[in-house]
């Protein structure tokens, strides 16, 4: 069979993602989230934190909190106390502030106090003030400051036509010149700070940077060790974070399209998400969910 | 068929489980599946002399450690392994595994306080070469004679001071990752290997043309063809030996998922074998076929990536489309199988944390889906000649230089090597599952390519396999009440004695290769942890693949090797 026969035999496979919710996306264990974060009883904030190896479990505010940033989503916690802490069905975990990534009980932010709350809408009309002109395409360069390689196969999903970020306009370039976007995975390695500055710092402006993967955000589970730090935002300064050990595609591309300010909810961002097949008139009901 | 170990005997790698199925020339076969093997698998392997896991342990002076090591390649071994521990009291341990088919012997030397040079085993040894420099960066360990004793895991500093952070034990204290201070690298240090009017060294990275892990290339050249190239891996070096120490057993399985994250449940059966041999403990049946089910999917979708990558370089766009999309089914598969994409938090020392998430039923019928769809695209791609011919002799490895090397997995298969761990020394399921060992003769990108597509057909046997016999299991002693045994947890995961004591190495057959942890416990205490993955040793081949090959050829062979650099650097 020839091979542009084979090409039409599925449909079409890409998903909807933003316009419309994915049903895979949202059954994925994207991060952790807090059930219940009344405050620990005598003798449980001790207990509660050493069931995280990586220390993501806050009880400092006097709730129950789970810092993203630092957690792998390995689910200990989840297991041990399921009547505090769940998995989050919904793969939009990413924010632009890292503080935002340390939530309670209501979502984001939720363990935030009110002047930390106005502090992260500040951050965000910040960022989407200067990202404006990158509304209709996004370049993105990609750097590995030393991951464990499972973020790259993620990210190199993006393209594949389950995920077809070209369709909302992000495409993947090899020089940072023509970069906007930096989407940085890993630790940030002693000897991946020069070149990731180093390319961070030939990019034109406005550029973004963004922290791919629980890794690149706080070191994870490999911590700061002799030759790795605790995150990239030491050596370049992030603007979104994207939480995830690694970050499922769904997480990326709600990262990338928060990042340009491009997610439906955003008010008026809705009309600028370029979406080819819509124009072209496919009929939605020609699309099949990969499984 | 016993297990293997249990009487004693050593089992010939062409076994009555397993055959050798040579792909490539001849047609690829489909054997019968098994029949007539005994439950016996969850046998924990003998505890001979002083390490767990291998045959013989034999100690020397550090002095004899080269020779004895070169006399016991001359008859037949091949180094599998070489690595270094600081002790508390500032004495070194040298130590080298060496795999002779169904055994793993280790050679050790120890090194007094104050001795910081040994004669260098690569010397008479080359396969030893990089692990000798890797010791030599993180010990300060001098081999005298080595080749060449360049940086490898860290950055050259340009005769700066260079900290030896000397994994657990060293500098720090035991147990410690820290105390050396921070590097400064030379990123100005370009070595050049071949001289000559007209040559020049491109540094090709660290940061790449597209979205690759992080490796600097340093390819001198003259123009088109590429007389030498060199890796440099130590841009990913996160110092994860020294971090291992750190670490409780629950933890540090989480942390060897993270060495080379697109084959965690590789590493984390690795380690936690080696956990198990020095527990004692027996894995639940359910629990290694779990295990085989994980793994062999993890399989299929490096093997997969593998195949994009070539389908992407070649320019087929429908195949990489298509191919693509099939990984993306295998990976949703894993996590509706395990909730983890690339079957994280699954395994665990003991066993796996829990049953699987779908009705087996569903599960198989999945597999079944999946595994008709990547068979239909890939046999068409087998025989689209605009592909073949970018593969066929490019990237030769020649037998006898795999042979000297050792060549791990498909690299090692494609260039005739009938190596496998999963039938030189069986364990866990493997044990009684059959499966073919795929081996193509001709050492090229394409021979390579045609080792994965027969092990992805042969990965997805072996998950029937597996599937089918915990279906059986199932109905025979839970009924329709409790089909997966949720309410009996030991069914999945034995529990660990917390007086774990000794040394053990453990060994998988990793979509990359052999994948070898050593694991060093004191009372239930991790003392020692050191991956070493098919990557680290496979890349070595990597530079002598370019004989006669050009730059356009370079995405091919980069892809045929299938590595992790992750894996490389530590």
């Amino acid at each position: 069979m020839p091979w542009i026969v084979r090409g039409l035999r599925d449909g079409i496979v890409t998903t909807r993602y933003p316009r419309r919710p994915d049903g895979y996306g949202d059954g994925y264990r994207a991060a952790v989230r807090v059930v219940d974060a009344r405050p620990p009883v005598p003798g449980e904030a001790s207990s509660l934190a050493g069931m995280c190896p990586t220390a993501a479990i806050d009880t400092s505010g006097g709730v129950v909190a789970v810092d993203r940033g630092k957690c792998i989503v390995c689910g200990a916690c989840v297991e041990q106390r399921p009547d505090r802490f769940a998995f989050e069905p919904s793969p939009e975990v990413a924010a632009s502030a890292r503080r935002a990534l340390v939530v309670g009980s209501s979502g984001h932010a939720g363990a935030l106090g009110a002047e930390d709350d106005a502090a992260v809408e500040e951050a965000r009309a910040e960022l989407a003030r200067r990202v404006r002109v990158l509304r209709r395409s996004v370049h993105v360069r990609h750097v590995d400051a030393g991951s464990d390689g499972s973020e790259e196969w993620e990210v190199n999903a993006l393209l594949n036509p389950v995920y077809d970020v070209h369709r909302l306009g992000v495409f993947f370039t090899a020089s940072p010149r023509h970069a906007d976007l930096l989407l940085v995975t890993g630790v940030g390695t002693a000897a991946m700070a020069g070149p990731l500055r180093r390319t961070w710092e030939a990019m034109p402006d406005p550029k973004i940077v963004l922290a791919a993967g629980t890794d690149a955000v706080s070191g994870g589970l490999v911590q700061p060790t002799y030759a790795s730090g605790a995150g990239i935002d030491a050596i370049v300064p992030v603007d979104v974070w994207v939480p995830g050990s690694p970050p499922s595609p769904f997480s990326l591309l709600h990262g990338i399209l928060l990042a340009v300010g491009l997610l439906p909810r955003d008010r008026g961002a809705t009309a600028a998400i370029p979406d080819r097949r819509r124009r072209a008139g496919t009929r939605a009901s020609g699309r099949t969910a990969v499984r | 068929m016993t297990a293997a170990g249990g009487s004693g005997e050593a089992r010939p790698p062409e076994g009555d489980a397993n055959r050798v199925l040579g792909v490539g020339a001849s047609a690829a076969r489909r054997r019968a599946p098994e029949t007539g093997s005994d439950a016996s698998g969850g046998v924990a392997l003998p505890v001979v002399g002083r390490v767990a896991g291998t045959t013989s342990v034999v100690t020397v002076d550090g002095s004899d450690l080269a020779a004895t090591l070169a006399q016991r390649v001359g008859a037949g071994a091949r180094v599998a392994a070489m690595l270094a521990t600081a002790r508390a009291d500032g004495s070194t341990t040298l130590l080298a595994v060496l795999a002779r088919s169904a055994h793993l012997d280790v050679v050790e030397s120890h090194l007094e306080p104050g001795r910081s040079a040994y004669p260098s085993v690569a010397r008479l040894v080359p396969p030893a070469a990089w692990y000798e420099r890797e010791i030599h960066d993180l010990f300060g360990l001098v081999p005298e004679g080595h080749p060449r004793l360049d940086p490898l895991v860290l950055p050259q500093t340009g005769g700066a001071h260079t900290p030896r952070p000397g994994g657990p034990g060293g500098s720090g204290g035991p147990g410690s990752s820290g105390g050396c201070g921070s590097f400064a690298p030379d990123t100005a240090a370009l070595p050049a290997d071949v001289v000559g009017e007209g040559m020049f060294t491109i540094p090709y990275g660290p940061v790449r043309s597209g979205v690759f892990e992080t490796i600097e290339y340093l390819i001198e050249t003259f123009g088109e063809d590429i007389p030498s190239i060199r890796p440099r891996v130590h841009h990913k070096h996160r110092g994860l030996d020294g971090r291992f120490g750190e670490l409780g057993a629950d933890e540090a399985v989480l942390l060897a998922e993270r060495v080379e994250g697109v084959a965690s449940v590789a590493h984390a059966m690795a380690f936690s074998q080696a956990v198990e041999h020095l527990a004692g403990v027996v894995v639940p049946r359910p629990a290694e076929l779990l295990r085989v089910v994980h793994a062999e999917l993890e399989r299929v979708a490096n093997h997969l990536d593998s195949i994009v990558r070539h389908c992407e370089g070649a320019g087929q766009a429908v195949a990489y489309a298509r191919l693509s999309t099939h990984k993306e089914r295998v990976m949703r598969l894993r996590s509706r199988l395990g909730g983890h994409r690339f079957g994280r938090g699954v395994v665990v020392p003991g066993g796996v944390t829990a049953p699987p998430r779908i009705p087996i039923a569903a599960l198989l019928a999945d597999v079944e889906r999946v595994e008709r769809a990547v068979a239909s695209d890939i046999g068409a791609l087998m025989v689209t000649p605009s592909f073949l011919d970018r593969l066929r002799k490019t990237g030769p490895v020649p037998h006898d230089v795999a042979a000297a090397h050792g060549a791990l997995g498909p690299v090692g298969r494609g260039s005739g090597l009938v190596s496998d761990v999963r039938v030189e020394r069986p364990y866990g399921a493997y044990r009684s599952l059959g499966f073919d060992v795929a081996v193509a003769q001709d050492g090229d990108a394409l021979g390579r390519q045609h080792v994965r597509v027969a092990e992805i057909s042969q990965a997805f046997h072996l998950v029937h396999q597996a599937l089918d016999e915990l279906a059986r299991d199932e109905l025979r002693s839970h009924g329709e009440r409790d089909p997966v045994g949720a309410g009996d947890p030991l069914r999945w995961r034995a529990l660990l004695p917390a007086t774990a004591t000794g040394t053990a190495v453990a060994s998988v057959e990793a979509p990359q290769g052999e994948l070898l942890y050593l694991v060093e416990m004191a009372a239930g205490r991790l003392v020692r942890v050191k991956p070493r993955s098919a990557s680290f040793h496979n890349l070595v081949l990597f530079p002598g693949a370019f004989q006669g090959d050009i730059f356009t050829d370079f995405v091919f062979i980069e892809a045929s090797f299938g590595l992790s650099f992750a894996g490389v650097a530590g």
